[in-house]
């Protein structure tokens, strides 16, 4: 099954989302080609010099936002949340940053890394062009203690737009989704909730209301799928058409350059823009 | 609870480096919008000298083209407007869910059809300016 929807996909032009994966990995390659002198060089582990982000209310000296240093090996394949982890347990366990999965699944560890929202986990330090490797909490959310933020907020926006399957279920039958429908949704439900996206966006720092790109791409995830009625999908729009629903958006497209799922973001926002002027428009 | 510590919006301009090429279009096209908004206040402002009469607005548009920094700056505000144009078509595109894929490569095309508009105007513009 998953082979043969590979295969059609193959057999299929180049979508969108393709290309970009593909700009992505090319990206990717050049910073490789620029990085093979660095570090490599000798046989000895390489090092990586780390510039955390230090802050906790409840330590005196602590309470002033400071950067601390750390010097970490880095063999090939070491991750940002890698050579977090090795600080925290080499040098200074009061170190504190959220993480679980280690493998991009579970959304805990986005994090600020040299100026961008990233996953931790996912983010290879022979990838990254600066050195040292700056690690900051996520912007635009309040620190509770060093990387650690608070994310209430972003899970109120995602519970705004019921982030929920609410179709009826047909009694001891499944809900069957025909594979078109599948594929159209299939990018908006690997969302993680980690945060990269609202972080990113500065439409959502200034307007604290507004529901923000992983939300609108959850309402997408629902409101696209053809097993809700009628009913549920006007309920949906109603909720992103509010004045601080999908109007809000200005297409930067942060979120979309963030999201470490590469899920199609704007793509999706705009999508729902275009219902919900739909929605309003009667005379068809 | 303990206090949680609030950055601000410190992160944002401090890290333009690392702006996106859609955050760079979004910047420009806010900042040339209102340079449009206030070259109307101007233009208007010109355009009404004709409310004294045609000598006045003869006399004041004669003046003005004879400075160099007017001349120049038209040429700034053909650039102003050409970008504004090309990339509000470029918005209204992705609006239309059109090319969302290649919003970057629109707005390098902007840019570079900006460019060359502004200096293809430069003889134009500055003839007889020096
Ligand atoms: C063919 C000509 C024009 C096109 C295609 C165009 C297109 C656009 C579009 C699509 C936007 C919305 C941007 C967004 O979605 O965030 C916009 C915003 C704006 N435009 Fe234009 N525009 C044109 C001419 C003008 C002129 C002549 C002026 C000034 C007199 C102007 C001033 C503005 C301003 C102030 C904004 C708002 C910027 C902001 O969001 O703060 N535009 N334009
Ligand atoms: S949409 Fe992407 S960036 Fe936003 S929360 Fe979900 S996985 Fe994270
Ligand atoms: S640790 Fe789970 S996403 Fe990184």
């Amino acid at each position: 099954m998953s082979t043969q929807l590979q295969r059609s996909e193959q057999e299929t032009d180049e979508s969108p989302q393709e290309q970009r994966l593909e700009r992505k990995r090319f990206d990717e390659s050049e910073r490789e080609a620029q990085r093979t002198e660095e570090e490599s060089t000798g046989d000895e582990t390489p090092y990586v010099h780390l510039k955390v982000f230090r802050y906790d209310p409840e330590v005196e000296g602590k309470r002033e936002p400071h950067f601390d240093d750390f010097r970490v090996p880095a063999p090939q394949g070491t991750t940002v949340l890698d050579a977090l982890m090795y600080a925290r347990d080499e040098f200074d366990s009061t170190l504190t940053f959220r993480h679980s999965c280690r493998q991009a699944v579970c959304g805990s560890d986005a994090l600020f890394i040299n100026g961008s929202q990233r996953l931790g986990c996912q983010t290879q330090i022979q990838d990254l062009d600066q050195r040292p490797v700056r690690v900051e909490p996520l912007p635009h959310q309040e620190v509770e203690k060093d990387l650690v933020v608070d994310m209430e907020h972003f899970y109120d926006q995602m519970e705004a737009v019921e982030p929920y399957f609410q179709g009826e279920t047909p009694d001891e039958e499944e809900q069957l989704q025909s594979r078109e429908n599948r594929e159209k949704v299939k990018m908006s439900t690997r969302c993680i909730w980690c945060g990269a996206c609202q972080s990113s966006c500065n439409i959502a720092a200034g307007d604290n209301e507004y529901l923000g790109p992983a939300a609108i791409n959850k309402a997408y995830r629902f409101a696209m799928d053809e097993r809700e009625d009628d009913d549920i999908k006007q309920h949906r729009m109603n909720i992103l058409e509010q004045e601080h629903g999908v109007w809000r958006c200005q297409t930067q497209f942060s979120c979309t350059e963030v999201c470490p799922k590469d899920i199609p973001l704007t793509e999706h926002i705009q999508e729902m823009k275009r219902e919900a002027v739909k929605d309003n428009l009667k005379f068809w | 609870m303990s206090q949680s510590h609030n950055r601000g919006l410190i992160e944002d301009f401090g890290r333009w480096r690392e702006f996106a090429p859609g955050m760079w279009a979004w910047i420009f096209h806010k900042f040339t919008g209102w340079v449009l908004i206030g070259y109307l206040f101007t233009h208007v402002a010109v355009l009404s000298t004709a409310i004294s009469g045609p000598q006045l607005y003869t006399t004041t548009l004669r003046s003005l083209e004879s400075l160099l920094l007017v001349r120049v700056l038209e040429v700034g505000l053909l650039a102003v407007a050409t970008f504004h144009i090309m990339n509000g078509i470029r918005l209204l595109f992705i609006d239309l869910g059109v090319g969302l894929e290649s919003q970057d490569k629109s707005f390098y095309a902007s840019l570079v059809l900006t460019g060359a508009i502004a200096v293809a105007s430069v003889p134009t513009f500055l003839s007889g300016a020096f």
